[in-house]
């Protein structure tokens, strides 16, 4: 039951930045809505209800290495796209593999 | 280019866009709940900040863009390409905002109303990804010939 209202609260909170990225112009500035916090607000709340606020800084600790790999992800897609003739699909889905690569080394840094 | 609301962009989104977006959205959010509880919550907050559903979201915009530009009979994608890397450059602005956002809950959450921090950690990603932008843009005319 729980997964099941961590999907629809995850779902709702996702659409709402997603809708607010399609109607602001220009798109440098709609962009800025692709890196909302939004799984971070629909996952804290229900953490800070079910495990309490400890649990939640904890996960908030690691979201900010997260970041740090968000960023790398969107660089390398923001530079592919510019400079190769492949499609967004491709190359946006394919650069998560530098999301993870880099979140995990993150990881075994700073916070293991 | 001016900072503009533009509601009639809603209307180029079809009903099976929103629905991608919402089942993306659902689909991370499930999934990160699943992964902090097998994995504890200092695994699990790394996907906090997944780009959950950028590329689905750049899978549109650059299908909006071809579509707008093969209207006036312009057959190149490399505008709706140009569009997704502008996006993703917003994106990366983005990103330090939302560093900043995991870094004020991190602090002040153990020690203050829990809804209230997550408010003011929004309003924090939010004013600091614009103050980010907006510099962007004066440096970007400052540095143009």
């Amino acid at each position: 039951m729980e997964l099941v209202f961590r999907f629809i609260v995850g779902g709702v909170v996702v659409s709402l930045f997603a809708v607010l990225g399609d109607v602001f112009k220009p798109k440098s500035f709609a962009g800025l809505f692709g890196a909302a916090p939004s799984v971070a607000i629909a996952t804290l709340g229900l953490a800070v209800v079910a495990h309490g606020s400890a649990y939640a800084s904890t996960e908030s600790r690691s979201m900010v290495i997260g970041a740090v790999a968000f960023l790398i992800y969107a660089l390398v897609c923001m530079w592919v796209m510019a400079k190769r003739p492949l499609p967004a699909a491709l190359v946006c889905s394919a650069a998560l593999v530098v999301w993870g690569a880099a979140s995990f080394l993150g990881y075994f840094i700073v916070l293991r | 280019m001016q900072l503009k609301v533009e509601l009639a962009a809603l209307k180029k989104t079809r009903w099976y866009e929103f629905a991608l977006r919402f089942l993306f959205g659902g689909a991370v959010t499930a999934a990160t709940g699943l992964i902090a509880s097998h994995f504890g919550p200092v695994v699990g907050g790394l996907f906090l900040a997944v780009p959950a559903i950028f590329p689905a979201s750049a899978t549109l915009i650059e299908k909006h863009e071809t579509e707008k530009k093969r209207r006036v009979g312009i057959t190149d994608k490399r505008r709706g390409r140009k569009a997704v890397a502008l996006d993703a450059r917003g994106a990366a602005m983005g990103c330090i905002g939302l560093g900043a956002f995991g870094c004020v809950v991190w602090q002040l959450i153990p020690a203050l109303n829990a809804w209230l921090v997550l408010a003011l950690a929004l309003g924090v990603w939010l004013s600091l990804s614009i103050v980010i932008w907006r510099l962007s843009k004066f440096f970007r005319k400052r540095g143009a010939p």
